[in-house]
C-alpha cells in the first residue's frame, strides 16, 4: 500500500517550536499505548529526541468507559536532548469522558484537545460522572477544541476493508495518529508500514488500520478546526546510529550482552509479575543466544533455580517487582552466605503490598540494602534512565562475579515501561568482564572453596564437573578457607567481617560519582539515584536558566557509595536529594556522612514535575 | 583413579556424619555410597542438593558437588543446575518437612515439568531437627509437643501426591532394606526423567517404631506388599493375600478366595496412573499391609531435553546470536 492517496499538501500554517508534549489517554481497549508508540516511532525516525511515560491501568479491561480503565501515552518530542516526558501536555487526545476527565486537569492553558466527540453521549458521560457534557461547558475553556467524530470517521474509512462488526472500530486509534502525525508534520511511512508488518497475517486488520490512519491525516487537512500544524525540527544529538528503546528492552540487551562479555550462558529464571513480565518475555526470545528463561512456579523457585544456575556455571538472573523480591528474600540470603554471583532484578512499583502496580515508586531502596535477614550486605546498582539500563546490566554482572556476591539491580515502572533514543554502543568495546573458573586445587590440602582472593576477597568459583574440586555449599556457617560448617565464634566474627569488607571495598572499583557543576561553585547539591535523573538534569538546567548556581550528581552506586562521595557532599552548603518515595536515600546519606541534606519526596505514582524540583531548589536557595 | 575403581570410601568425606546414634539415615547414606560406587559416573559429575531437616545435612557427608540449601526449595535450586548442565547427576536429599509442607509446591511442579533429577524423599512422619513436632505425613491424632491434644491434620500419601503431579517415576522403599533401596536407585538413575522415591526412615529420638508393622520380624512379611513389575500381586508369608481391582479400586483379598485370573498384574509401564494410583491407596501409612517397590516408571521427554531442544533449533534457524544485530532489530536511525 502507498502513500499517494495522501493529500501531501501543506498546511496553511506552520509554526516552528523546539519541543512539544502529547498525550493520548482513552479507554484501555482503544489502544492508546499502541498510538502512543506508534507516533514516539515517527518522531524518533523523524529525528526528534523524546522521552515517553506510559500509564496503564491496573486492570487488564476494566469496565469500558469508566475512570479506573483509562490507560494513557504521553511523549515529549523536542529538537534538542530532552530528559522527561514533560510536565503538561500541550496536546491531548481523549477518546472518551473517563478520559478527559482524567486528563484535562493536566493539560497546559491554550494547549489543543482533540476529543472523539461520538464518544460523548449520556451513557458514557454518566460512566464518567458527569452529568453534562463537559465540550459545551465552562470546562474546556481556553483551550483550542477540536472535536472529531472519530467513530463515524472510521467506520466510513474501513467499510472497504473486509473487517466488520465490532472489530471496525478498533481501528480508530489509528484514525488518531493519523490525525496527530498531521498536526506534528510527522512522517506517514513508519506507521502504515508497521501496520502492514504487524498485521501481515490480517491483511484486513492490516488495511483497515492503514484506512484509518489515512482517513486521520486527511480530516487534518480539510477540517476548518484547524489549519495551523506545528513543526519540529530533528534534534541535533551526538551523531551515531539511534534506536528507541523502553528499560525492560534495555535490560534484557544488558543481561545478553552481558553474558557474551562474560563468556557465560545466561540463565533467567523468574515468575510473571508488573512491570517486570517483559524482560522473561523479551530474554525467551533470545534462545539462540544461548539464553534459557525459566517460569517457575513461584517467586521463590525463581530465586533457587537461579543459585543452581549460580552454582552450575551460568550468569545467573533472578527478577521481579517488590512482592515478589519479598518472596525472594531468603533465597537471596542463601545466595549471599554461599557467595555465588547472582543478579536481582526489581523493577520497582508504588507499594507497599499489591500497591499500584502500573505506578512507579522508589521505594524498595532501603529494602533492596536491608531487606534480609542476618548481617547480608550486597551491592546495589539502580538504572537511571531507560538506555542506561542496559549499561548497569553489564556493571551489576561484572561485581557479581567479579566479588562472587548477589548484586540487586534496580529499576522502576518508569523506566521499565518509557523509552528514549539510545545511541547505540559499539559492541566491540564492551568490556571483558569474564572470570576464570577454578580449575585446580588452591592448597596442599586439597579445594579450599573459601580461600579468599587476596584483592577481591572473592572465594573461587568452581562448578559441577570441574575433577577434585567437590565441595558442598550451604547456608550454614562456613569455615574460612575450608568451607566446613562451623560454629566456632571467632570464625563467624571473621565470615561475617569479610563478607561485608569484601562488599565495602568495591567502592574503589567502581566509578567515583560525577558532579555537573561547570563552574564548581554550585550554592545547591542536586543528589539522585534512578529514574529522576531525567526530571533532575531538567530542572537543573531550567534553575541555570534561571540564573541559580546548582549542581548535580546521580548516583549509579547506592551500595557502596562511589569511594569521593562523602568530598561531593562536602563541597556543597545545601544538598536536596529527590526522591519518589519517602526519603531513603536522604536517610542512608545523613547517616553515613553526617550531612544536612534534605527531601523532595511524593509518592503520587508518577514521576516528578520539573518544575516541582526546581521550586523546591528555588526555596531552598532563597531561605 | 577410573570410575570403576571406586568404592564406599571415595563418596565419604572428612566430616563427622552427626545423627543421632541409630538414626535411620545412616542406613541411607551407605546405601547412597555404596550405590554411586558402583556407578561408573564420575564423582565430580555428581551433584547432591537438600533442603534444610535432619537428612538435608547429606551432601555434607558426600565427596560429591553440593549445596545444603534452605527449607524446601532442594528442588528448586536443582531445577536450575539440571536445566543448565544435562551432564550432570543430580539428586535431591529432602524430608516429609522439607517435601510435602514448607516445599510442597517445588515438589509437584518438579515432578509434573518430568525435570531429570531424582529426589529422594526420607519419611520419618516427625519433624526431627526442630524437636519432635508433628509432620504432613504425621497419622491424624498424633500426640506431639505441638499437638497435645492431637493432629487435626488429615496426612499426606507422598506416594499418592506424586502420582497425582503425573510424576513418571514414583516408588517407595524402607531404611533398613538396603537391597531393596539399592535396586530402586538403581531403577531411578536409569530413568530419564523426575523420579520420586519414598524412603521409610526410622526417626529412633522422636518416632520410634513408625515403621515396625514393615520390619519387625514378625509383621514385616504380612504387611510389605512387594510390587514387582509383570508379577500379579500378592503378600503374606506365602503369598496367602492378594490385591484385586474391583471398579477401579485396589482391595487385598484371600489369594484362596479369588480367581487366580482376577489378581492385579502389576505394570509400572502402563500410562495411565490410575492403576497405580489406586494401589497407592491400599495403605494411609505403615500402619497395615503397605505397598512397596515401583508404583510407576513411564516415558516422558524430560523438561531438560525439551528446552534444549528449543535453543537447537532456534540457533540452528537464526544463527548463532549477533549482539549488535539485536541492539538494532527494532529500527534505527542515524544522527
Amino acid at each position: 500500500m502507498a502513500t499517494e492517496d495522501l493529500v501531501t499538501q501543506e498546511s496553511d500554517q506552520k509554526t516552528e517550536i523546539d519541543r512539544a508534549v502529547i498525550r493520548f489517554a482513552g479507554d484501555s481497549g482503544d489502544g492508546m499505548q499502541v498510538a502512543g508508540t506508534r507516533f514516539t516511532d515517527a518522531s524518533a525516525a523523524f529525528g526528534n529526541d523524546l522521552a515517553t511515560l506510559p500509564s496503564f491501568p491496573a486492570e487488564i479491561r476494566a469496565p469500558a468507559g469508566t475512570l479506573p480503565g483509562v490507560s494513557s501515552f504521553q511523549v515529549q518530542i523536542a529538537d534538542f536532548d530532552i530528559l522527561t516526558a514533560g510536565d503538561e501536555p500541550d496536546t491531548l487526545v481523549a477518546m472518551n469522558p473517563a478520559a478527559l476527565r482524567n486528563n484535562l486537569d493536566d493539560l497546559k492553558r491554550g494547549g489543543t484537545l482533540i476529543v472523539n466527540s461520538d464518544a460523548f453521549e449520556e451513557r458514557n458521560l454518566a460512566k464518567a460522572g458527569y452529568d453534562h457534557n463537559p465540550l459545551e461547558g465552562d470546562a474546556v475553556k481556553g483551550f483550542r477544541v477540536i472535536e472529531v467524530p472519530m467513530e463515524q470517521l472510521t467506520k466510513g474509512a474501513v467499510k472497504d476493508s473486509g473487517v466488520s462488526g465490532r472489530d471496525v472500530l478498533r481501528s480508530k486509534n489509528f484514525l488518531a495518529i493519523g490525525l496527530l502525525t498531521w498536526l506534528y508534520n510527522r512522517p506517514t511511512e513508519p506507521t502504515i508500514e508497521w501496520a502492514e508488518k504487524k498485521f501481515a497475517t490480517r491483511p484486513e486488520v492490516a488495511a483497515a488500520n492503514v484506512m484509518a490512519f489515512k482517513a486521520g491525516y486527511n480530516f487534518g487537512i480539510t477540517t476548518e478546526a484547524t489549519k495551523t500544524t506545528v513543526e519540529i525540527r530533528p534534534a541535533t544529538l551526538p551523531s551515531g546510529t539511534y534506536t528507541n528503546v523502553t528499560g525492560n528492552t534495555a535490560l534484557s540487551w544488558g543481561l545478553v550482552a552481558a553474558a557474551r562479555q562474560a563468556k557465560l550462558p545466561l540463565f533467567y529464571g523468574s515468575y510473571p509479575i508488573t512491570p517486570a513480565s517483559d524482560v522473561l518475555h523479551e530474554l525467551s526470545k533470545h534462545k539462540n543466544f544461548g539464553v534459557t528463561t525459566f517460569q517457575a512456579e513461584d517467586e521463590i523457585a525463581a530465586v533457587g533455580s537461579a543459585i543452581g544456575a549460580a552454582f552450575a556455571g551460568n550468569l545467573a538472573v533472578t527478577g521481579s517487582s517488590g512482592p515478589g523480591i519479598a518472596l525472594k528474600s531468603e533465597g537471596i540470603s542463601l545466595a549471599f552466605q554461599a557467595e555465588l554471583p547472582l543478579l536481582i532484578l526489581n523493577v520497582q512499583r508504588a507499594g507497599p503490598s499489591t500497591g499500584m502496580p502500573t505506578k512507579p515508586e522508589q521505594s524498595d531502596l532501603l529494602f533492596a540494602l536491608f531487606g534480609r535477614h542476618g548481617e547480608s550486605p550486597l551491592p546495589v546498582i539502580a538504572a537511571a534512565s531507560p538506555s542506561d539500563a542496559f549499561e548497569v546490566a553489564i556493571e551489576a554482572a561484572r561485581l557479581a562475579l567479579k566479588y562472587m556476591t548477589p548484586v540487586i539491580l534496580l529499576s522502576d515502572n518508569h523506566i521499565a515501561n518509557g523509552s528514549e533514543p539510545w545511541m547505540l554502543p559499539d559492541i566491540d568495546e564492551l568490556p571483558d568482564i569474564s572470570v576464570p573458573f577454578a580449575t585446580k586445587e588452591n592448597s596442599d590440602h586439597g579445594f579450599m572453596p573459601y580461600m579468599r582472593d587476596i584483592e577481591t576477597f572473592s572465594r573461587p568459583w568452581a562448578i559441577p564437573g570441574t575433577p577434585g574440586l567437590e565441595h558442598r555449599l550451604g547456608g550454614l556457617e562456613k569455615e574460612a578457607i575450608t568451607g566446613n560448617v562451623s560454629y566456632d565464634p571467632e570464625n563467624h566474627q571473621l565470615m561475617t567481617d569479610s563478607r561485608a569488607w569484601k562488599v565495602v571495598n568495591i567502592s574503589h572499583d567502581i566509578a567515583p560519582v560525577e558532579v555537573d557543576d561547570p563552574d564548581g561553585d554550585g550554592d545547591l547539591l542536586l543528589l539522585g539515584w534512578g529514574s529522576t535523573y531525567g526530571s533532575i538534569r531538567a530542572a537543573t538546567r531550567d534553575l541555570r536558566k534561571d540564573g541559580r548556581k546548582v549542581a548535580h550528581a546521580h548516583l549509579r552506586h547506592v551500595n557502596p557509595f562511589p569511594a569521593n562521595l562523602g568530598a561531593v557532599l562536602g563541597a556543597y552548603e545545601r544538598i536536596l536529594i529527590p526522591e519518589l518515595n519517602t526519603g531513603q536515600l536522604r536517610k542512608l546519606i545523613r547517616a553515613d556522612f553526617l550531612v544536612d541534606a534534605k527531601g523532595l519526596n511524593r509518592v503520587a505514582g508518577v514521576p516528578f514535575k520539573t518544575s516541582e524540583i526546581t521550586e523546591t531548589a528555588i526555596a531552598m536557595l532563597e531561605r | 583413579m577410573t570410575t570403576t575403581d571406586y568404592t564406599r570410601a571415595d563418596f565419604q568425606t572428612d566430616q563427622e556424619v552427626r545423627w543421632c546414634p541409630g538414626c535411620g539415615d545412616y542406613t541411607v547414606l551407605a546405601s547412597v555410597q555404596n550405590f554411586m560406587a558402583g556407578l561408573g559416573v564420575p564423582r565430580e559429575k555428581i551433584v547432591v542438593i537438600s533442603g534444610i531437616g535432619c537428612a538435608a545435612r547429606f551432601p555434607y557427608y558426600m565427596n560429591t558437588y553440593g549445596m545444603h540449601s534452605i527449607h524446601g526449595r532442594a528442588p528448586a535450586v536443582a531445577s536450575g543446575i539440571s536445566i543448565t548442565r544435562p551432564d550432570l547427576s543430580v539428586w535431591v536429599v529432602t524430608g516429609d518437612g522439607d517435601a510435602l509442607s514448607i516445599g510442597g509446591n517445588h515438589l509437584i511442579h518438579s515432578l509434573r515439568r518430568n525435570l531429570n533429577f531424582k529426589i529422594l524423599l526420607f519419611n520419618n512422619q516427625i519433624y526431627g531437627l526442630t524437636k519432635g513436632q508433628y509432620s504432613p505425613t504425621s497419622e491424624q491424632g498424633k500426640q506431639t509437643k505441638s499437638t497435645p491434644f492431637g493432629s487435626p491434620d488429615h496426612p499426606f500419601n507422598p506416594v499418592s501426591l506424586a502420582l497425582g503431579a503425573e510424576a513418571t517415576f514414583v516408588a517407595r522403599t524402607l531404611d533398613m532394606d538396603r537391597k531393596h533401596t539399592t535396586g530402586i536407585l538403581e531403577a531411578a538413575y536409569e530413568h530419564q526423567g523426575s523420579a520420586l522415591i519414598e524412603i521409610y526412615q526410622n526417626c529412633n529420638v522422636f518416632n520410634d517404631k513408625a515403621f515396625i508393622e514393615l520390619t519387625g520380624k514378625d509383621t514385616r512379611d504380612h504387611n510389605r506388599i512387594n510390587l514387582v513389575d509383570g508379577e500379579p500381586v500378592k503378600f503374606g508369608p506365602e503369598g496367602e493375600r492378594a490385591v484385586i481391582l474391583e471398579e477401579g479400586t485396589a482391595k487385598i483379598v484371600d489369594t484362596s478366595a479369588v480367581d487366580p485370573g482376577r489378581i492385579l498384574v502389576h505394570d509400572a509401564g502402563n500410562d495411565d496412573p490410575s492403576v497405580a494410583f489406586a494401589i497407592s491407596r491400599l495403605s494411609h501409612g505403615p500402619y497395615g499391609p503397605t505397598p512397596l517397590g515401583i508404583f510407576r516408571r513411564v516415558s516422558r521427554p524430560t523438561y531438560e531435553s525439551t528446552v534444549r531442544d528449543q535453543i537447537t533449533a532456534a540457533t540452528e534457524a537464526k544463527g548463532e546470536g549477533d549482539l549488535a544485530a539485536l541492539i538494532r532489530s527494532h529500527g534505527t536511525w542515524d544522527v
